[in-house]
Protein backbone atom coordinates (compact mmCIF):
# COMPACT_ATOMS: atom_id res chain seq x y z
CA UNK A 1 0.00 0.00 0.00
CA UNK A 2 2.15 2.80 0.88
CA UNK A 3 0.68 5.90 -0.25
CA UNK A 4 -1.39 8.40 2.00
CA UNK A 5 -4.91 9.47 2.28
CA UNK A 6 -5.79 11.50 -0.68
CA UNK A 7 -7.45 14.17 0.68
CA UNK A 8 -5.47 15.39 3.92
CA UNK A 9 -1.80 13.56 1.96
CA UNK A 10 -1.15 12.51 6.13
CA UNK A 11 -2.75 9.50 7.43
CA UNK A 12 -2.89 6.28 6.65
CA UNK A 13 -6.04 5.32 3.89
CA UNK A 14 -8.89 3.50 5.29
CA UNK A 15 -11.38 2.85 2.24
CA UNK A 16 -11.76 3.06 -1.59
CA UNK A 17 -14.57 5.83 -2.16
CA UNK A 18 -16.66 4.23 -4.97
CA UNK A 19 -17.85 7.16 -6.33
CA UNK A 20 -14.87 8.61 -6.58
CA UNK A 21 -11.90 5.88 -6.26
CA UNK A 22 -10.38 8.31 -4.20
CA UNK A 23 -8.01 6.25 -1.33
CA UNK A 24 -9.50 8.09 2.22
CA UNK A 25 -8.62 8.06 5.75
CA UNK A 26 -11.06 7.44 8.28
CA UNK A 27 -11.72 10.79 9.25
CA UNK A 28 -12.09 12.41 5.54
CA UNK A 29 -13.82 9.58 4.84
CA UNK A 30 -16.42 10.79 8.04
CA UNK A 31 -16.29 14.43 6.75
CA UNK A 32 -17.12 13.52 3.29
CA UNK A 33 -19.55 10.88 4.30
CA UNK A 34 -21.51 13.22 6.54
CA UNK A 35 -21.12 16.67 4.35
CA UNK A 36 -22.33 14.99 0.72
CA UNK A 37 -25.93 14.12 2.80
CA UNK A 38 -25.49 17.52 4.43
CA UNK A 39 -25.29 19.07 0.87
CA UNK A 40 -28.41 16.65 -0.58
CA UNK A 41 -30.50 17.40 2.03
CA UNK A 42 -29.92 21.43 1.84
CA UNK A 43 -29.55 21.52 -2.28
CA UNK A 44 -33.00 19.60 -2.61
CA UNK A 45 -34.75 21.32 0.68
CA UNK A 46 -35.70 17.96 1.87
CA UNK A 47 -36.72 19.43 4.80
CA UNK A 48 -38.13 23.11 6.31
CA UNK A 49 -37.14 24.49 9.99
CA UNK A 50 -39.94 23.11 12.58
CA UNK A 51 -40.80 20.44 10.46
CA UNK A 52 -41.67 16.63 12.34
CA UNK A 53 -40.11 14.18 10.58
CA UNK A 54 -40.65 10.47 11.14
CA UNK A 55 -37.66 8.53 10.26
CA UNK A 56 -38.20 4.86 9.43
CA UNK A 57 -36.35 2.52 11.64
CA UNK A 58 -36.08 -0.96 11.31
CA UNK A 59 -32.87 -1.70 12.98
CA UNK A 60 -31.28 -2.61 9.97
CA UNK A 61 -27.80 -0.73 8.87
CA UNK A 62 -29.54 1.92 6.30
CA UNK A 63 -32.43 3.12 8.98
CA UNK A 64 -29.67 2.90 11.95
CA UNK A 65 -27.10 4.93 9.62
CA UNK A 66 -29.74 7.15 8.66
CA UNK A 67 -31.20 8.10 12.61
CA UNK A 68 -27.40 8.99 13.46
CA UNK A 69 -26.50 11.46 10.70
CA UNK A 70 -29.94 12.95 10.92
CA UNK A 71 -29.83 13.47 14.51
CA UNK A 72 -25.66 14.77 13.88
CA UNK A 73 -26.64 17.07 11.29
CA UNK A 74 -30.03 18.48 12.71
CA UNK A 75 -27.26 19.51 15.87
CA UNK A 76 -24.82 20.07 13.57
CA UNK A 77 -26.28 22.74 10.90
CA UNK A 78 -28.91 23.86 13.25
CA UNK A 79 -32.03 22.12 11.07
CA UNK A 80 -34.64 22.93 13.46
CA UNK A 81 -36.37 19.72 13.01
CA UNK A 82 -38.12 17.74 15.62
CA UNK A 83 -37.10 13.96 14.81
CA UNK A 84 -38.23 10.54 16.22
CA UNK A 85 -38.07 6.91 14.84
CA UNK A 86 -40.34 5.38 13.75
CA UNK A 87 -41.32 1.15 13.47
CA UNK A 88 -43.78 -1.28 12.20
CA UNK A 89 -44.41 -4.58 14.00
CA UNK A 90 -45.59 -6.97 11.33
CA UNK A 91 -46.11 -9.45 13.85
CA UNK A 92 -43.61 -12.17 13.00
CA UNK A 93 -42.51 -14.21 15.70
CA UNK A 94 -39.09 -14.08 16.71
CA UNK A 95 -38.24 -11.67 13.36
CA UNK A 96 -38.70 -8.39 15.07
CA UNK A 97 -37.98 -9.08 18.47
CA UNK A 98 -34.29 -8.73 17.58
CA UNK A 99 -34.27 -5.95 15.63
CA UNK A 100 -36.90 -3.63 17.87
CA UNK A 101 -34.72 -4.16 20.97
CA UNK A 102 -31.82 -2.86 18.32
CA UNK A 103 -34.61 0.15 17.55
CA UNK A 104 -35.12 0.81 21.51
CA UNK A 105 -30.96 1.15 21.90
CA UNK A 106 -31.30 3.93 19.27
CA UNK A 107 -33.91 5.86 21.14
CA UNK A 108 -31.39 6.03 23.89
CA UNK A 109 -28.28 6.11 21.66
CA UNK A 110 -29.86 9.12 20.01
CA UNK A 111 -31.87 10.46 22.71
CA UNK A 112 -34.88 11.16 19.94
CA UNK A 113 -38.45 9.42 21.04
CA UNK A 114 -39.34 5.70 19.29
CA UNK A 115 -42.81 5.48 17.89
CA UNK A 116 -43.79 1.50 17.16
CA UNK A 117 -47.37 0.90 15.09
CA UNK A 118 -48.51 -2.47 14.82
CA UNK A 119 -49.95 -4.48 11.80
CA UNK A 120 -52.15 -5.72 14.46
CA UNK A 121 -53.58 -2.22 15.48
CA UNK A 122 -53.51 -1.23 11.92
CA UNK A 123 -55.09 -3.69 10.06
CA UNK A 124 -56.33 -6.04 12.49
CA UNK A 125 -54.25 -9.22 11.56
CA UNK A 126 -50.36 -9.95 12.64
CA UNK A 127 -48.25 -11.32 9.24
CA UNK A 128 -48.02 -14.65 11.11
CA UNK A 129 -52.21 -14.50 10.84
CA UNK A 130 -51.92 -13.57 7.52
CA UNK A 131 -49.43 -16.91 7.21
CA UNK A 132 -51.74 -19.12 8.58
CA UNK A 133 -54.61 -17.93 6.18
CA UNK A 134 -52.44 -18.26 2.91
CA UNK A 135 -49.33 -20.02 2.76
CA UNK A 136 -46.14 -18.62 2.64
CA UNK A 137 -45.85 -18.53 -1.00
CA UNK A 138 -47.85 -14.90 -1.32
CA UNK A 139 -47.02 -13.82 1.67
CA UNK A 140 -44.41 -10.74 0.36
CA UNK A 141 -47.23 -9.20 -1.50
CA UNK A 142 -48.70 -8.41 1.85
CA UNK A 143 -45.48 -7.94 3.52
CA UNK A 144 -44.45 -4.87 0.95
CA UNK A 145 -48.07 -3.68 0.74
CA UNK A 146 -48.98 -3.41 4.36
CA UNK A 147 -45.41 -2.63 5.20
CA UNK A 148 -45.21 0.54 2.87
CA UNK A 149 -48.89 1.58 3.80
CA UNK A 150 -48.14 1.06 8.05
CA UNK A 151 -44.93 3.67 8.00
CA UNK A 152 -47.54 6.28 5.98
CA UNK A 153 -50.77 5.64 8.15
CA UNK A 154 -47.97 5.09 11.84
CA UNK A 155 -46.14 8.83 10.47
CA UNK A 156 -49.84 10.44 10.09
CA UNK A 157 -51.36 9.18 13.81
CA UNK A 158 -47.51 10.82 14.51
CA UNK A 159 -48.19 14.24 13.32
CA UNK A 160 -45.21 13.58 11.30
CA UNK A 161 -44.83 16.21 8.21
CA UNK A 162 -42.30 14.56 6.76
CA UNK A 163 -40.65 11.01 6.75
CA UNK A 164 -37.18 9.77 6.46
CA UNK A 165 -36.29 6.61 4.72
CA UNK A 166 -32.83 4.64 4.50
CA UNK A 167 -32.98 3.97 0.96
CA UNK A 168 -29.47 4.30 -0.70
CA UNK A 169 -27.96 4.51 -4.38
CA UNK A 170 -27.78 1.29 -4.58
CA UNK A 171 -31.25 0.21 -4.00
CA UNK A 172 -32.49 3.25 -6.17
CA UNK A 173 -30.89 1.58 -8.90
CA UNK A 174 -32.18 -1.44 -8.52
CA UNK A 175 -35.80 -0.26 -8.74
CA UNK A 176 -34.75 1.81 -11.61
CA UNK A 177 -33.41 -1.40 -12.82
CA UNK A 178 -36.82 -3.90 -12.15
CA UNK A 179 -39.49 -1.03 -13.11
CA UNK A 180 -37.51 -1.18 -17.31
CA UNK A 181 -37.48 -5.37 -16.94
CA UNK A 182 -41.56 -4.63 -15.41
CA UNK A 183 -42.18 -1.97 -18.62
CA UNK A 184 -43.86 -0.08 -15.52
CA UNK A 185 -43.57 3.53 -16.69
CA UNK A 186 -45.58 5.36 -13.83
CA UNK A 187 -42.88 3.52 -11.22
CA UNK A 188 -39.98 4.43 -13.63
CA UNK A 189 -40.49 7.89 -13.78
CA UNK A 190 -41.66 8.30 -9.66
CA UNK A 191 -38.67 6.04 -8.07
CA UNK A 192 -35.56 8.37 -9.03
CA UNK A 193 -37.55 11.40 -7.33
CA UNK A 194 -35.73 12.56 -4.01
CA UNK A 195 -39.40 13.60 -2.53
CA UNK A 196 -42.36 11.66 -3.38
CA UNK A 197 -45.99 12.55 -2.49
CA UNK A 198 -45.56 16.30 -2.52
CA UNK A 199 -49.13 16.47 -2.28
CA UNK A 200 -49.95 14.09 0.33
CA UNK A 201 -50.66 14.33 3.62
CA UNK A 202 -47.04 12.67 4.46
CA UNK A 203 -44.15 13.49 1.85
CA UNK A 204 -41.45 11.02 2.07
CA UNK A 205 -37.77 11.80 1.29
CA UNK A 206 -34.67 10.30 0.39
CA UNK A 207 -31.37 11.29 2.37
CA UNK A 208 -29.01 8.06 1.13
CA UNK A 209 -30.56 8.92 -2.53
CA UNK A 210 -26.43 9.35 -3.77
CA UNK A 211 -25.20 7.34 -0.82
CA UNK A 212 -23.56 4.08 -1.67
CA UNK A 213 -24.35 0.82 0.12
CA UNK A 214 -20.85 0.42 0.41
CA UNK A 215 -20.31 3.69 2.04
CA UNK A 216 -23.13 3.15 4.99
CA UNK A 217 -21.70 -0.41 5.45
CA UNK A 218 -18.04 0.91 5.71
CA UNK A 219 -19.27 4.01 8.22
CA UNK A 220 -21.59 1.63 10.39
CA UNK A 221 -18.78 -0.62 10.41
CA UNK A 222 -16.09 2.49 11.44
CA UNK A 223 -18.11 4.37 14.08
CA UNK A 224 -19.41 1.05 15.57
CA UNK A 225 -23.13 1.70 15.12
CA UNK A 226 -25.11 -0.95 16.83
CA UNK A 227 -27.56 -2.67 13.66
CA UNK A 228 -28.94 -5.70 13.43
CA UNK A 229 -29.19 -7.71 10.19
CA UNK A 230 -31.23 -10.88 9.40
CA UNK A 231 -32.84 -12.56 6.46
CA UNK A 232 -36.70 -11.77 6.62
CA UNK A 233 -37.76 -15.46 7.79
CA UNK A 234 -40.56 -15.22 5.14
CA UNK A 235 -38.69 -16.22 1.88
CA UNK A 236 -37.71 -12.95 -0.47
CA UNK A 237 -38.97 -11.29 -4.10
CA UNK A 238 -36.76 -13.92 -6.25
CA UNK A 239 -36.53 -11.12 -9.18
CA UNK A 240 -35.74 -8.27 -7.04
CA UNK A 241 -32.83 -10.42 -5.60
CA UNK A 242 -31.61 -11.25 -9.34
CA UNK A 243 -31.80 -7.72 -10.13
CA UNK A 244 -29.82 -6.77 -6.38
CA UNK A 245 -27.12 -9.45 -7.54
CA UNK A 246 -26.95 -7.97 -10.96
CA UNK A 247 -26.23 -4.41 -9.57
CA UNK A 248 -23.59 -5.56 -7.68
CA UNK A 249 -21.71 -7.60 -10.04
CA UNK A 250 -21.66 -4.14 -12.07
CA UNK A 251 -20.63 -2.18 -9.14
CA UNK A 252 -17.55 -4.47 -8.37
CA UNK A 253 -16.40 -3.81 -11.91
CA UNK A 254 -17.54 -0.42 -12.35
CA UNK A 255 -18.47 1.28 -9.05
CA UNK A 256 -19.71 4.34 -11.05
CA UNK A 257 -22.13 1.87 -12.81
CA UNK A 258 -25.22 3.07 -9.90
CA UNK A 259 -25.42 6.64 -10.33
CA UNK A 260 -25.61 6.25 -13.66
CA UNK A 261 -28.34 3.94 -13.70
CA UNK A 262 -29.81 6.56 -11.67
CA UNK A 263 -28.90 9.44 -13.38
CA UNK A 264 -30.72 7.42 -16.57
CA UNK A 265 -33.88 6.67 -14.75
CA UNK A 266 -33.94 10.67 -13.78
CA UNK A 267 -33.34 11.58 -17.29
CA UNK A 268 -36.29 9.04 -19.59
CA UNK A 269 -38.32 11.48 -20.58
CA UNK A 270 -41.93 9.25 -20.84
CA UNK A 271 -43.78 10.09 -23.89
CA UNK A 272 -46.67 12.12 -23.66
CA UNK A 273 -48.70 9.50 -25.31
CA UNK A 274 -47.94 6.40 -22.52
CA UNK A 275 -50.77 5.58 -20.91
CA UNK A 276 -50.47 6.55 -17.19
CA UNK A 277 -52.53 5.43 -14.51
CA UNK A 278 -54.36 8.28 -13.13
CA UNK A 279 -53.10 8.90 -8.95
CA UNK A 280 -56.34 9.14 -6.83
CA UNK A 281 -57.59 8.19 -3.88
CA UNK A 282 -58.75 5.12 -1.79
CA UNK A 283 -62.40 5.32 -1.42
CA UNK A 284 -62.27 3.39 1.74
CA UNK A 285 -58.94 4.07 3.26
CA UNK A 286 -58.10 7.57 1.58
CA UNK A 287 -54.41 6.33 1.24
CA UNK A 288 -52.79 7.17 -2.59
CA UNK A 289 -54.15 4.63 -4.79
CA UNK A 290 -54.18 4.01 -8.98
CA UNK A 291 -57.40 2.25 -8.65
CA UNK A 292 -60.69 2.52 -6.87
CA UNK A 293 -59.33 0.52 -3.64
CA UNK A 294 -55.72 0.76 -3.04
CA UNK A 295 -54.07 -2.51 -2.82
CA UNK A 296 -54.38 -3.37 1.19
CA UNK A 297 -57.68 -2.29 1.35
CA UNK A 298 -58.37 -5.48 -1.74
CA UNK A 299 -55.67 -8.01 0.61
CA UNK A 300 -57.44 -6.83 3.42
CA UNK A 301 -61.24 -7.60 2.14
CA UNK A 302 -59.71 -10.60 1.00
CA UNK A 303 -58.32 -12.00 4.38
CA UNK A 304 -61.78 -10.52 6.00
CA UNK A 305 -63.93 -12.75 3.75
CA UNK A 306 -61.71 -15.35 3.83
CA UNK A 307 -60.51 -15.07 -0.18
CA UNK A 308 -56.87 -15.12 0.88
CA UNK A 309 -56.14 -14.88 -2.89
CA UNK A 310 -57.99 -12.12 -3.61
CA UNK A 311 -55.97 -9.07 -4.72
CA UNK A 312 -52.90 -11.51 -5.69
CA UNK A 313 -53.69 -14.03 -8.30
CA UNK A 314 -53.50 -12.19 -11.47
CA UNK A 315 -56.00 -14.59 -13.46
CA UNK A 316 -59.53 -13.08 -15.03
CA UNK A 317 -60.70 -16.23 -12.57
CA UNK A 318 -59.69 -14.41 -9.35
CA UNK A 319 -60.80 -11.28 -10.60
CA UNK A 320 -64.28 -12.23 -11.08
CA UNK A 321 -64.90 -12.87 -7.63
CA UNK A 322 -63.31 -9.94 -6.68
CA UNK A 323 -65.40 -6.90 -4.78
CA UNK A 324 -65.89 -4.06 -7.40
CA UNK A 325 -62.88 -2.45 -7.82
CA UNK A 326 -61.31 -5.62 -9.28
CA UNK A 327 -63.18 -5.27 -12.20
CA UNK A 328 -61.80 -1.92 -12.85
CA UNK A 329 -58.38 -3.05 -12.23
CA UNK A 330 -59.03 -5.84 -15.17
CA UNK A 331 -59.24 -2.54 -17.73
CA UNK A 332 -56.02 -1.17 -17.04
CA UNK A 333 -52.76 -2.50 -18.26
CA UNK A 334 -51.74 -5.24 -16.13
CA UNK A 335 -50.11 -4.25 -13.10
CA UNK A 336 -46.80 -6.06 -11.10
CA UNK A 337 -47.62 -7.05 -7.42
CA UNK A 338 -44.78 -6.82 -5.43
CA UNK A 339 -43.42 -3.96 -3.71
CA UNK A 340 -42.02 -0.40 -4.56
CA UNK A 341 -40.69 2.74 -3.30
CA UNK B 1 -0.60 -18.92 10.38
CA UNK B 2 -2.74 -17.05 13.14
CA UNK B 3 -5.39 -14.90 12.32
CA UNK B 4 -9.19 -13.55 13.46
CA UNK B 5 -11.63 -13.82 11.72
CA UNK B 6 -14.93 -11.66 11.44
CA UNK B 7 -18.13 -12.26 10.25
CA UNK B 8 -20.95 -9.12 9.98
CA UNK B 9 -24.07 -7.56 8.14
CA UNK B 10 -25.73 -11.49 8.49
CA UNK B 11 -23.04 -13.53 7.72
CA UNK B 12 -21.95 -14.53 10.67
CA UNK B 13 -25.45 -16.96 10.06
CA UNK B 14 -23.78 -19.38 7.59
CA UNK B 15 -21.11 -19.89 10.37
CA UNK B 16 -23.12 -21.13 13.06
CA UNK B 17 -24.14 -17.41 14.38
CA UNK B 18 -20.61 -16.89 15.40
CA UNK B 19 -18.97 -13.67 14.16
CA UNK B 20 -15.69 -14.17 15.65
CA UNK B 21 -13.47 -17.32 14.84
CA UNK B 22 -9.80 -17.51 15.86
CA UNK B 23 -8.04 -19.75 13.28
CA UNK B 24 -5.05 -21.37 12.49
CA UNK B 25 -5.01 -21.52 8.89
CA UNK B 26 -1.63 -23.50 7.39
CA UNK B 27 0.12 -21.91 4.17
CA UNK B 28 -0.73 -24.22 1.05
CA UNK B 29 1.21 -26.55 0.19
CA UNK B 30 5.25 -26.01 -0.80
CA UNK B 31 4.32 -22.49 -0.08
CA UNK B 32 5.00 -19.81 2.71
CA UNK B 33 2.43 -17.41 2.46
CA UNK B 34 -1.28 -17.28 2.59
CA UNK B 35 -2.90 -14.99 0.56
CA UNK B 36 -7.01 -13.69 0.92
CA UNK B 37 -7.89 -16.50 -2.17
CA UNK B 38 -6.15 -19.17 -0.14
CA UNK B 39 -8.10 -17.82 3.24
CA UNK B 40 -11.63 -17.94 1.09
CA UNK B 41 -10.82 -21.71 0.51
CA UNK B 42 -9.51 -22.33 3.57
CA UNK B 43 -12.81 -20.71 4.76
CA UNK B 44 -15.01 -22.48 2.18
CA UNK B 45 -13.53 -26.14 3.14
CA UNK B 46 -13.34 -25.61 7.28
CA UNK B 47 -15.62 -22.96 8.57
CA UNK B 48 -18.50 -22.47 6.48
CA UNK B 49 -21.49 -24.50 7.78
CA UNK B 50 -23.96 -23.54 4.64
CA UNK B 51 -24.84 -22.18 1.62
CA UNK B 52 -21.46 -21.22 0.33
CA UNK B 53 -22.80 -19.30 -2.45
CA UNK B 54 -23.74 -16.60 -0.32
CA UNK B 55 -20.27 -16.07 0.34
CA UNK B 56 -18.52 -16.84 -2.33
CA UNK B 57 -18.56 -16.23 -6.31
CA UNK B 58 -15.83 -17.27 -8.99
CA UNK B 59 -13.15 -17.30 -5.90
CA UNK B 60 -13.75 -14.42 -4.45
CA UNK B 61 -16.52 -13.45 -2.09
CA UNK B 62 -19.78 -12.51 -3.51
CA UNK B 63 -20.21 -8.57 -4.50
CA UNK B 64 -21.93 -7.02 -2.12
CA UNK B 65 -19.71 -8.52 0.72
CA UNK B 66 -16.97 -6.07 1.92
CA UNK B 67 -13.58 -7.10 3.27
CA UNK B 68 -11.22 -5.51 5.29
CA UNK B 69 -7.62 -6.36 6.78
CA UNK B 70 -6.86 -4.62 9.85
CA UNK B 71 -9.35 -2.51 9.70
CA UNK B 72 -8.83 -1.10 6.01
CA UNK B 73 -10.43 -1.99 3.12
CA UNK B 74 -9.08 -4.81 0.86
CA UNK B 75 -9.38 -2.71 -2.86
CA UNK B 76 -6.96 -0.90 -1.21
CA UNK B 77 -4.88 -4.12 -0.27
CA UNK B 78 -4.88 -5.79 -3.69
CA UNK B 79 -8.01 -8.05 -2.82
CA UNK B 80 -8.01 -11.74 -3.44
CA UNK B 81 -3.96 -10.76 -3.92
CA UNK B 82 -3.54 -9.55 -0.62
CA UNK B 83 -0.88 -11.64 1.51
CA UNK B 84 -1.92 -12.18 4.94
CA UNK B 85 0.52 -11.72 8.43
CA UNK B 86 0.55 -13.27 11.71
CA UNK B 87 -2.19 -12.45 13.61
CA UNK B 88 -3.92 -10.14 10.93
CA UNK B 89 -7.35 -9.36 11.49
CA UNK B 90 -9.97 -10.40 8.39
CA UNK B 91 -13.58 -8.91 8.86
CA UNK B 92 -16.38 -9.90 6.33
CA UNK B 93 -19.45 -7.72 6.05
CA UNK B 94 -22.44 -8.91 4.02
CA UNK B 95 -24.11 -5.61 2.60
CA UNK B 96 -26.91 -7.36 1.22
CA UNK B 97 -29.60 -7.58 4.08
CA UNK B 98 -32.15 -5.26 4.67
CA UNK B 99 -31.93 -1.93 6.00
ZN1 LIG C 1 -7.37 11.92 5.26
ZN1 LIG D 1 -57.38 1.67 1.00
Amino acid sequence: MGRSCEVCQKNRPALRRPKTGQQVCRECFFCAFEDEIHRTIVENRLFKKGDRVAIAASGGKDSTVLAHIMTLLNKRHDYGLDLFLLSIDEGITGYRDDSLETVKRNEVQYGIPLKVVSYKTLYGWTMDDIVREIGRKNNCTFCGVFRRQALDRGGVVMKADKMATGHNADDIAETVLLNILRGDIARLARCTAITTGEDSVLPRCKPFKYTYEKEIVMYAYFKKLDYFSTECIYSPNAYRGFAREFIKDLESIRPRAILDIIKSGEDFRIASTAKMPEQGICKRCGYISSQECCKACVLLEGLNRGLPRLGISRTRASNKEGPKAESNRAKERPRSISLDF
Amino acid sequence: MKLTLEFGGGLELLFGSVKIHEVAVPPPEGETKVTVKHLLLWIRDNLLKERPEMFLKDKSVRPGVLVLINDCDWELCGTTEAVLEEKDTVVFISTLHGG
